[in-house]
């Protein structure tokens, strides 16, 4: 067992299944206090199943997870999580203030009402991520970026003590990525809160993480982004031939001729959705 | 022009001096109440064609019912649940199956049909099963309405705000320890009482008209979820009460009117919003 008083999550020999099948494979690890880590992996790699293990959502096959000096468990409310987007809630028609309100004790009976106490949380989060007068507008009306903007928010209303963002670049442009990501390092400069932030790309977060956590055929690798971007580590994270290029400080991850970021991204909607919902018995 | 008024007030009045009248204004309220804020969780969830479905597998218990010499409303009431819990159980998995939900309502519809025809040639029933004859209610069926409503409006109060989350953030309320199925099969309990005194005034064929028009309409606005329900219902209200109001002055079918004021109701919020727009822009 790993006793670290330092560490926000820990992860001691943790496989994790679904529906039968092993996902990820006794893996290891521990997250700092207020680390930024970035998730990545192809797509079903588990950066999806790895979040819903930390949230409770999804039984663990075997091993322990500690959180935040805790064993994981269900409507543990010093989690922030923020799911990936979905296209039922991008058409609303509610306000974005609304949709953050919603979530405030939203697991309680009774009526959706505002009190005092609601405002007053949903207020702050907002103005944490300055999205006070966005979430003024119907949700339908905002950008994919301004979207991410109310939606960090929500992850935000309970004043969690460790945020879980799934994907939150996803159908972003360069801009949009670029601003969202800086918003994530403010709060968590600001805040002083470790952040696990999913993403099939990885440059858009090179600078602002601290380390990356990269999940492939049932292993996971943790370290600093020199340490682990690299063709021997990826290689046998992706069972195949794994090629690094830096180009004007960007990083090329290639296998063959194929960029593995991007032939990854161009199956998201398809695959990764899949696994958000095979906790419900889909699978 | 103010002794035209006056005539017409009276004129108005006078449709409560007939019993059916005062019933049917009753029942349209006890059915508004519920079908706004229900209708308002359907168009917020995605599933209004759940209540559209309901409502044609209600026909064949409603026939079905009537063959065996129950009332059509008892009948009505048990294939609604039953369907809407099987909806609830399976929701997510029937959902992309729109063939197979569109020949099992067909079939609904069909087997209404067998059953009338077993017990009655009398078209007068289905025309009322199907288009609804709010101006028939007894005072017996305001009773049952008035069980449903309350039903309904005391599960509502329970679970709206569980619901709301549920169905904004499923991910999210399932983080917290929300069970999402068990709400969903509650809900689509909720959608079958709804359906099935909505069917009551307009009938299996229209109750979409209500029970969906108002809630997509009060959507519209953007409103906080509480004031949105409360917006849903007053529309219901205003709708059903104005098509009875229309009927009595036109002698015109009172589901007819009701529709016709949904529809323009929700039209009207589209095109005021579209004008809105424009404005914002210049």
């Amino acid at each position: 067992m790993i006793a670290n008083t330092e560490a926000s999550v820990v992860f001691d020999k943790v496989s994790l299944a679904l529906g039968g099948r092993e996902i990820l494979h006794a893996i290891s690890f521990a997250i700092g206090k207020s680390e930024f880590v970035g998730l990545l992996g192809a797509n079903g790699a588990g950066k999806t199943t790895l979040l819903r293990a930390m949230l409770g959502v999804l039984p663990i096959a075997a091993g322990r997870i500690e959180v935040l000096g805790e064993n994981s468990r269900m409507g543990n409310p010093a989690i922030g999580y923020m799911p990936q987007a979905r296209s039922s809630l991008a058409g609303s028609r509610l306000r974005g203030w609304d949709i953050v309100a919603s979530t405030v004790g939203g697991e309680r009976l009774g009526l959706p009402l505002q009190g005092a106490d609601v405002r007053r949380k949903v207020d702050r989060a907002l103005g944490l991520v300055e999205a006070t007068d966005l979430a003024r507008r119907p949700f339908a009306d905002l950008s994919g970026g301004e979207k991410q903007r109310v939606l960090l928010a929500q992850a935000l209303v309970d004043e969690p003590r460790l945020l879980l963002l799934d994907e939150p670049l996803l159908n972003l442009d360069p801009g949009q990525q670029r601003n969202v990501v800086e918003l994530v390092k403010h709060l968590r400069d600001e805040l002083a809160l470790p952040v696990i932030f999913s993403s099939h790309e990885l440059n858009p977060l090179l600078g602002a993480i601290d380390r990356v956590l990269y999940l492939g055929h049932g292993a996971a690798a943790i370290g600093p982004v020199d340490e682990v971007i690299t063709a021997p580590i990826l290689s046998k994270l992706y069972d195949a031939p794994i090629e690094v290029h830096k180009v004007n400080g960007r990083i090329f991850v290639t296998s063959g001729d194929i960029e593995v970021e991007r032939e990854a991204h161009r199956h998201d909607d398809g695959h990764e959705h899949d696994h958000s919902h095979a906790g419900h018995g889909h699978v | 022009m103010m002794g035209t008024n006056m005539i017409t007030a009276m004129q108005a009045m006078a449709m409560f001096d007939y019993d059916f009248m005062r019933l049917a204004f009753l029942a349209a309220a006890l059915v508004s109440v519920i079908a706004g804020p229900v209708g308002y969780f359907l168009v917020l969830r995605g599933q209004t064609f759940a209540g559209h479905a309901l409502a044609h597998v209600g026909f064949a218990g409603a026939t079905g019912a009537v063959l065996l010499g129950l009332p059509p409303v008892a009948g009505l009431l048990a294939l609604t649940l039953a369907a809407g819990f099987g909806m609830g159980m399976f929701g997510e998995k029937l959902a992309s199956r729109d063939v197979a939900i569109g020949l099992v309502l067909a079939a609904s519809l069909g087997l209404g049909l067998l059953f009338l025809h077993f017990f009655t040639t009398s078209a007068t029933q289905a025309t009322a099963l199907l288009f609804g004859n709010i101006l028939a209610i007894t005072s017996a069926g305001l009773i049952t309405l008035a069980v449903i409503s309350a039903v309904c409006l005391l599960v509502l109060l329970l679970i709206s705000k569980r619901l709301l989350f549920a169905s904004l953030q499923p991910e999210l309320a399932a983080a917290k320890g929300v069970k999402l199925k068990q709400v969903g099969i509650i809900f689509m309990l909720l959608v079958a009482l709804a359906t099935a005194a909505c069917s009551q005034i307009l009938g299996v064929l229209l109750v979409f008209a209500l029970m969906v028009g108002p809630g997509a309409t009060a959507l519209r606005f953007s409103l906080s979820p509480m004031k949105g329900m409360i917006l849903a219902a007053l529309l219901a209200l205003g709708e059903s009460w104005g098509g009875l109001m229309l009927a009595y002055a036109t002698d015109w079918p009172v589901s007819f009117w009701i529709t016709a004021l949904s529809l323009l109701a929700y039209f009207a919020v589209i095109l005021f919003e579209a004008i809105g727009f424009q404005d914002e822009r210049a």
